[in-house]
């Protein structure tokens, strides 16, 4: 047993912040691609011919049921075998993106059928198309009414962004096994990745408590 | 890929024993975190609220290594099973405090004040009126909370835990067959997570109000 020093942290404060700048931008691409392919799964799940229905739910049924681990693995080394070889980085964004994405389609789908169907009759009587409505009328509001869910998986995200340090991709946990790989002192190390990790999270939660706010007054 | 199977197996239920262990704990840890959350002395509160906050406002993954990687530094030597038990234990621990909090808040204050005013103690109150009305109202919750440690019960392979994703990575290495291992290790977890998920529904209705 060793005492504690975390003054050795200090030499590497550098790396530390890159890897955090990292996970932030993981998280924010990542995070676009989740609600994007949420809305379009949810959309597909409801709207869809069979043909595309069923296969998209078959989809979220997979993911909903496997770790996001096994799913990472899957992407990056799985999909080599037939013939499809992912950087490790757009690997790590696919998988957490797509992951995330099946939670929030799940949301989105609930707040679609949430959405008063007067709504979408109503826009249908003044012209608009079946797409139209569901466009500029339904998604919109039902979106709004999901903002929190959406949110709290943005959170979820933040954290399980950690795992794609597995696959190799530098991000916060990364650069502090890199760094205990010189120092041999993981707990200095962890404990400060882990404190980077809650200020990112206080960050992200302040932001969307904002955004909420935003969103609940211009009701 | 039928002389590895026996080895999917065992180590799925390796996962299983890992999720029950933990879940165990988990619930403990929840019920005192819930529990002083919810109590008067301000120095309870605190405690309850810097654990649920921590293990909540931080990643497993690290969670899990500050533990296995960095707890020998500080006089923890634990076996990566052990140390897999307790990581998510009280990961979920966090995440199911929340949950009981959720499901007794939920309760209407009526209920309280009514027990109180035909002569009931704070306690009694919590215990024959509060109490079976929140279980009920937990079950869900809880569930939910139960297949995110089953399938997050994945990560202890980082810390060298023979479960179910560690031994496929395993058999990578001797067959070169990422993808049908993976897709086995993939199907083994989808059935124990909808088998889980089952359990909770049934559960549910069981104990729903007519």
């Amino acid at each position: 047993m060793q005492g504690l020093d975390f003054s050795v942290v200090v030499p590497y404060w550098d790396l530390l912040l890159t890897g955090a700048w990292w996970t932030a931008v993981l998280t924010v691409s990542a995070g676009i691609l989740s609600f994007v392919f949420g809305i379009l799964f949810a959309v597909a799940v409801l709207y869809a011919p069979a043909i595309l229905a069923y296969p998209v739910r078959a989809f979220m049924w997979v993911f909903m049921g496997t770790p996001l681990l096994l799913q990472l693995f899957l992407i990056y080394f799985g999909l080599v075998q037939v013939g499809i070889d992912i950087p490790a980085l757009a690997a790590g964004i696919i998988g957490l993106g797509l992951h995330f994405a099946v939670y929030n389609a799940d949301v989105i789908r609930a707040g679609i059928v949430a959405v008063d169907t007067g709504q979408s009759e109503g826009a249908r009587s003044i012209g608009f198309g079946k797409w139209q409505a569901l466009h500029y009328v339904v998604i919109p509001q039902a979106i709004r009414n999901t903002a929190p869910p959406i949110g709290g998986n943005l959170i979820a995200l933040l954290k399980e962004s950690s795992i794609v340090s597995v696959i190799g991709i530098a991000e916060l946990v990364h650069s502090a096994q890199l760094a205990i790989s010189e120092t041999f002192r993981p707990f200095e190390f962890y404990i400060t990745a882990a404190a980077l990790y809650y200020i990112l999270n206080l960050i992200l939660e302040a932001a969307l408590h904002r955004f909420e706010r935003h969103v609940e007054v211009s009701r | 890929m039928q002389r590895v199977f026996p080895f999917f197996v065992e180590a799925a239920l390796v996962t299983l024993e890992l999720t029950a262990l933990a879940l165990i704990l988990g619930l403990v840890a929840a019920a005192f975190a819930a529990a002083a959350k919810m109590s008067r002395p301000a120095i309870l509160r605190a405690i309850g609220t810097v654990y649920v906050s921590l293990f909540r406002g931080t990643p497993c993954l690290i969670q899990l290594f500050v533990l296995y990687f960095g707890g020998p530094q500080v006089g923890i030597n634990l076996e990566p099973f052990a140390a897999g038990v307790i990581g998510l234990g009280l990961n979920i621990g966090a995440y199911m405090a929340e949950s009981i909090r959720g499901a007794v808040m939920a309760v209407d204050r009526g209920q309280t004040e009514a027990a109180r005013t035909i002569g009931f103690s704070r306690f009694q109150t919590l215990r024959k009126v509060v109490l079976p009305q929140a279980a009920r109202l937990m079950i869900r919750p809880l569930g939910v909370n139960t297949v995110a440690l089953l399938k997050g019960s994945a990560l202890v392979s980082t810390i060298s835990v023979v479960e179910l994703t560690y031994t496929a990575q395993r058999f990578i290495g001797s067959t070169y067959k990422p993808f049908e291992i993976f897709g086995v290790a993939a199907l083994l977890y989808m059935i124990m997570v909808y088998a889980v998920a089952r359990i909770v529904d049934l559960l549910d209705k069981r104990f729903a109000i007519a």
